[in-house]
Order: structure tokens, then sequence, then C-alpha cells
């Protein structure tokens, strides 16, 4: 590979006058001037009261989403916090001691699971990582707060704001498999 | 470092007589020839003829196994270890069939009633013979790994998301390395009880077990309690105790360490933290003279687990639940945190350590010979006891240490509750039969003639030496890491560092010195007692401090007898044994 040199050509007069370049820019305002006062097209929104549409795959705040039965998803297998580049995510474990999680046979979920706003990057790793389909990239891109407390948004929230995910549910699966073989007959309450 | 030879220096021990040469042959792993002894030690130390697992080893090469272990009998169950081998071909004359090029004709292994196909061998149970040749990464041994590993998954649940083994697994790891990515196997999985109780520390998810029967040797033949067994047929062979929920022997946790999958489950680390995000210290035990050699697995300064680290010489790969357990105290709520000082007559303040060692260098300076006496912890380490026999040394001081004990068993658990005893010992700071001179201590209190007392790691109320006997003092000087009786009757409190929080060394009960580094961070204004010692022992006698721990060591092995010819560095990892 050898570099190659681009011939700058010399500016004429006339364009060192910068008058060329002056009234291209004001022809598109005159334009959109026109354009406003006389078609009615404005190009401008009222922001915040008018909003625009986020379009599909826009990868906005990540937010935890519960299942078809309300469950929460998540099992607390850390690999989000573990990818997470700007370490925004945080999973307290629940221990042996913890809850157990909310559905039948999945054993576990986070104690707490919180992401610091202020940090993340939305670059969607931990959507990309989470083996059980469990965090998603929404479509919030206009996130504040009153402090920085306040933009760490704990499990609660994060459950709330993040809805339904309706997907495979592997784990009720396994357990109606696990109840309808003869052998180990497994109860569970 | 120039090596002073010193006249004190014991003469270095003479040669041992030369050990009788080691009968070796020659084996090929993958194309590369390698010597190895005929016979290596098998689980319990023994000669026993070596194994083509244990030449590949040699030659660099690991083969893949589950069931095998080290210190275990062989099992053979798992079949992970399979590899194509070949030996030499023997002519009808019974002799070696040559090539062209003179080099012996080597016939491999195939079945014998399907000639083209290879028939592998368990690498860990098939001991080898002169010219065998080991093809380890073969195309058919390959094939065999790939098998082996797709029927092991054939029932397993692929729950790794919830799996605590997940990231330290074994099939995790081989499947990657040697499976692969699809299975044949289209009927329903057999579902096994999952988080079944076996014992106080141990629960069984047997729907991830592979059956490689590790735990059951373990405990059978290491531990002494046969505890462990498989029931059921074929597919729903399951991993079962004798008495569900009384596996409860004292070492049931190294079954934890010994599964390969995440069957055993420990109840104390369930759930709590992914192993990829613990930081491995290695350190040693505290809770036993044994001191078995243990990794400490922390995270942003919390300790999560204790496992075991393999060392011959102290521990093997084991160690007790109690001793690996017993780590909860380090991250106590109630650890002394602040340096505090009360002055005659008025309220405990909170002082700055500048202050501390001040007014404890003054206390130290002004005490005249024999009025200051010494009880410390056989839980200090050596270059800590080192700079106290300094200051007892220096103030002409009475010193002494207190007895641990407990019931010993007959594979780790030492009488000697206290990790460093013979450290008190070698340093001087105690005879033999510690607690000989606290009487004497008692007594010189009582009569008034001891007027400063200095107390490292011990709670003496618990001694014989009563709130009202240390009333009677001028300065309790006090060193601790959770707060007692003792500490609450401080004139002087420093608060000290738990032996993860800190480096140093140790002496266990057989004369090994050890060393250990520090995992985590001291909480509040505490200190490792080896840093303030220095600059105590600096203000007393003038002595410059060493810069490091390494320099303190170093000093202390040119002043102790038994640790002369010790450095930090050659300790390494594993110790160093010396004379008691």
């Amino acid at each position: 590979m050898s570099t190659k040199v681009v011939d700058r050509a010399p500016l004429t007069f006339y364009e060192r006058t910068y008058l060329p370049a002056i009234l291209g820019g004001l022809k598109v305002t005159a334009k959109h001037f026109a354009d406003t006062v006389f078609k009615g097209k404005a190009v401008t929104m009222q922001y915040p009261e008018e909003r625009w549409v986020v379009p599909e795959g826009y990868r906005g705040a990540p937010y935890l989403v519960k299942d078809q039965d309300g469950a929460t998803k998540c099992v607390s297998c850390q690999l989000c916090e573990f990818v997470c580049p700007p370490k925004a995510i945080r999973i307290t474990p629940p221990g042996s001691e913890g809850r157990p999680a909310d559905r039948a046979n999945a054993e576990k979920m986070p104690r707490e699971f919180e992401i610091n706003m202020l940090r993340c990057i939305f670059c969607g790793m931990c959507q990309e990582v989470c083996p059980e389909e469990a965090i998603f990239l929404q479509k919030d891109y206009s996130i504040t707060g009153e402090n920085r407390e306040s933009m760490i948004f704990n499990k609660e929230k994060l459950l709330s704001l993040g809805g339904t995910h309706a997907g495979i549910q592997k784990w009720k699966h396994k357990l109606e498999e696990a109840r309808a073989q003869e052998s180990f007959p497994v109860e569970t309450p | 470092m120039s090596a002073p030879a010193a006249p004190s220096t014991p003469p270095a021990p003479a040669p041992a007589p030369a050990a009788p040469p080691v009968e070796t042959m020659t084996v090929k792993v993958n194309g590369k020839t390698v010597q190895v002894p005929k016979t290596m030690p098998d689980w319990q130390g023994k000669p026993a003829p070596t194994t083509m697992l244990q030449a590949a080893r040699i030659a660099g090469v690991d083969i893949p196994h589950y069931c095998y272990h080290d210190k275990l009998p062989v099992a053979g169950n798992c079949r992970m270890c399979l590899v194509e081998f070949g030996t030499p071909m023997i002519g009808p004359d019974r002799k070696p069939v040559l090539n062209e090029d003179g080099t012996p004709k080597i016939a491999r292994s195939v079945l014998p009633y399907e000639p083209g196909t290879a028939r592998g061998a368990i690498a860990c149970a098939t001991p080898i013979s002169p010219g065998m040749e080991i093809y380890a990464d073969s195309k058919a041994t390959q094939q065999m790994r790939e098998s082996v590993l797709e029927s092991l998954l054939i029932n397993h649940p692929l729950d790794c998301t919830i799996c605590d083994q997940a990231g330290e697994c074994k099939l995790q790891e081989y499947s990657v390395q040697h499976g692969k990515a699809g299975s044949q196997f289209v009927e329903a999985k057999v579902h096994k009880p999952k988080a079944v109780d076996l014992g106080p520390r141990i629960v069984l998810d047997d729907e991830r077990c592979i059956l490689c029967t590790r735990c059951i040797r373990f405990t059978r033949d290491i531990a002494g309690d046969d505890a462990l067994g498989i029931v059921n047929r074929g597919s729903y062979n399951t991993i079962g105790a004798f008495e569900p929920g009384r596996f409860d022997n004292n070492y049931t946790l190294n079954t934890v360490d010994l599964c390969p999958v995440g069957a055993l489950t420990s109840k104390d680390f369930r759930f709590k933290m992914r192993v990829w995000f613990l930081k491995e210290t290695k350190s040693l035990c505290t809770s036993c003279g044994t001191g078995c050699n243990i990794t400490i697995g922390s995270r942003e300064g919390v300790i999560h687990r204790y496992e075991p680290r393999d060392n011959d010489a102290v521990n093997g790969p084991w160690m007790c639940d109690s001793g690996r357990l017993n780590y909860r105290w380090i991250g106590r709520a109630d650890r002394l945190k602040e340096v505090l000082r009360t002055s005659s007559g008025g309220p405990r303040e909170r002082i700055t350590w500048n202050a501390a060692l001040e007014t404890a260098a003054d206390i130290l300076r002004r005490a005249p010979q024999g009025g200051v006496a010494f009880v410390v912890s056989a839980r200090q380490t050596n270059e800590e006891l080192f700079l106290l026999k300094k200051l007892a040394t220096h103030t002409g001081a009475l010193t002494d240490s207190v007895p641990r004990e407990g019931d010993p068993d007959r594979l780790l658990v030492s009488a000697d509750r206290n990790p460093n005893s013979n450290g008190v010992r070698l340093t001087g700071m105690a005879f033999t039969e510690f607690g000989f001179n606290l009487l004497k201590i008692a007594d010189g209190i009582a009569l008034g003639r001891i007027r400063t007392l200095v107390v490292f790691g011990e709670d003496l109320t618990r001694e014989g030496l009563g709130p009202e006997l240390l009333a009677k003092l001028d300065a309790l000087i006090v060193s601790d890491i959770l707060p007692n009786a003792t500490t609450a009757a401080a004139t002087l409190l420093l608060p000290g560092a738990a032996h993860a929080e800190k480096r140093g060394t140790f002496v266990n009960v057989k004369g090994r010195l050890q060393r250990f580094q520090k995992a985590v961070e001291p909480p509040g204004d505490a200190r490792p007692e080896s840093e303030f010692l220095q600059e105590l022992v600096q203000a007393v006698t003038g002595e410059e401090p060493a810069r490091s721990i390494e320099g303190l060591f170093n000093r202390m092995a040119a002043g102790v007898p038994a640790f002369a010819g010790v450095e930090w560095a050659r300790i390494g990892d594993a110790g160093v044994t010396v004379q008691l």
C-alpha cells in the first residue's frame, strides 16, 4: 500500500473572497425561511412538548424486562456487569440467603441491580451478552435527574421502566419437561 | 546482597547420599521424544507404573480429564482422557520390526474387528511401555473427545447462567476446547433432583453431575467417611448421600473443589459472586498450626471465599471446612478502626498514628528495666514478633504468649490452634510452654513492679488477668483486630490488620516457614502491625526501619538463628523448612 497524494486545486480569486460559500449558505437559509413562512413546512420541533419518532433499533437506555408471567428474567449471571465498558452496571447477587427467583426452577435473581445512567454509554453490550434476554436497550434518550444519586437506577425502577418481553421461557419449559417424566417427579412450591 | 559468613551460621548439612538412578524409558508424545521414569508416585505416594497421562505431562502435553485426580485413586470412568496410541511392532521372530530407515515400526492401536478404526485407551489408567507413542492431538483422539463430551452433555441442563461453577468449570472449558457445537440427541433430557441438601455445607445439583465419582472417592479414601455413593441405573444414575443431610464431616467442602462441574456447590459461596470477578491472593489459613496454603478470593476489598492451594509439604490439595469458613470476622462491622488514647482520668480520644506512636515510645523509653511486660499472640507474624522482641529486649521486659489448644484430627487439623506458635518460640518471645510467664506478669502487676503492659492480639481477661488487675497499670498498650475486654481497658489502642490485610510469614507446627500476601485493605485507620512497630522501634531504639516487608524479613533472618540463610524471595509459594 502506498500513500496516494490528492491534488488540492488552488482556490480562484472569487473563491478566496468567501462569497460563494456565504451565498450558498444564505440560499439554504432562504429556502427554509420561504418553506416555513409561505408553505408552513417547519423543520424544527417544539421540544420537549413535541418529540421525534424514535426509529426501530434505536439504542436508548437499557432497562430490565419481565417475562409474560410478570417474573424477573434476570438470573444475576453478572455477564453484563463484566462486559460493561464504562462499568455502569452493578449487581448484588442473592447469596445463599437471598430471595429465590420469581420463577420456579430459575433458582436465582439479583438482590439489587443498578445502572448508573451517567456512566452508561448506550453501547448495547449488555443486551448482546445477556443469555436470558433480560436487558434491552429501549427508546428513552432523555434521562434527567436532580442529583447524581437519582441517576443510578435500581432494580425496581429498571423493571418498572422496562416492561414485558415475551420470549422463550426456557426455565418454565425445563420444569414442565421435568414434571412430565416418570422418574424423579419434580416437586416445586 | 552480600552473604555474611558469620561464625554463628550453622554449617550447611552434608549432602544426602546420592539417590539411586531413576529407571527410565523412552516414549513419544505428539512426536516429541521424552524420557520418563518407569514408576511414579500414585495418589498415596507409592511408586506405581507411569501412566500415559503422567508421561504426557512430562512432555508438556495436558490430556483433558475429569475423574482422574493426582491425589485420588484412579477410577477411569469419565473416558475424557481417551487417546490414540501406538506400540512398536514385534515380528514373528519376537524382534522389533524396523522401517526402511532403521526406526522401529509402530503399530497404531485399532479395533480388532474394525482395523480401520483407531482404538483409544484411557491415559489415566494405561501404563506406558518402552517405545510407546501417544497421539494426544490426532484426528482420532479429537473425535473421541468430541464424542465423549457429547455423551456427557446428553442430560446436562446447560444452565451455566445460574451455575456457580461457570468460569472454573471443566465441562465448559473442555467443551470449548475439544467439543463440538451441536448435539445429535433429540429426546427429552432426564431431569434429576436439584438443590439437594447433602449436608450442612453442601448442596447438590444432580442434573449437572457427570458421575466422575471424585467426591465419592475423596470422602471414602481421604476423609474416611464413606458417605456418598451412586444410586439408580443408567441415565438415572445420581450421586446420593447415605443419609441425606448428614454429609457433615469436616472435609466436605473439598468435594466442591474436586467437582469438575457445578454439581456440588458450597452453601457458603452459593450465588455469592461469579468467580471471574474474584482476585486470587496466595495466603495461609490461620485457624490452626498446620498452616494450610490457601487462595483468598476477594473482590473490591470483600473476601468471598478461601480455597486450598496445592502444597504437598503441608496440606496437599485439601483443607478443612472449619478453617475454610473462618473468614467472615475479617469483614465484621465492629472491627477496631480508630487509634484511641485514654488520658489519665479523661475520656477516650481519637488520635493520629504519629501521636499514638510518640506516646508509646515515650512510655517505653521512660520505663525502668523490668517495668514493662509483653503478652503477644501466636497469631502475629514472625516480623511483628521480631520487632516486639527488640522492644522487649530494650526494656528488659517479661514476655509470654497464650496457648490455644483443641482436638486434632488424623488428616489436617492440629491440636495447636495458633498459626504461629513456633514463630513465637523462635523469635524468643515465649518458652516452649506458653503461659509460663503469665503468672509472673500477673504477680508483677499486682505488686506494682510492672507498670506498663503491651498486649498484641490477645484478651488477657480470659487468661486470669482481670480488669481490676489491668486497672492497676499506668499504661496498657493494646493492639488488636476485634474489640474485647482488654481492648476496652487499653489506655492506648492501636488497631491492627488481619492476615489477609498484610504480608508476613508464619512457622507451622512442623517448622515450615511460609509467607502470605495481602488480599484486601485494612478498615479505617487500622495498619499492618509490622509497619507501625518499625516506627515505634525507631522511636525507642533509633534503629532505621526497613523499607519493605522483604527488607524486614531479611533483617530478621539475619537476627534469628533458625531463619539464618533464608531470604524472602527464597521462601517461594511453598515455603521452606527451618530447624525448630
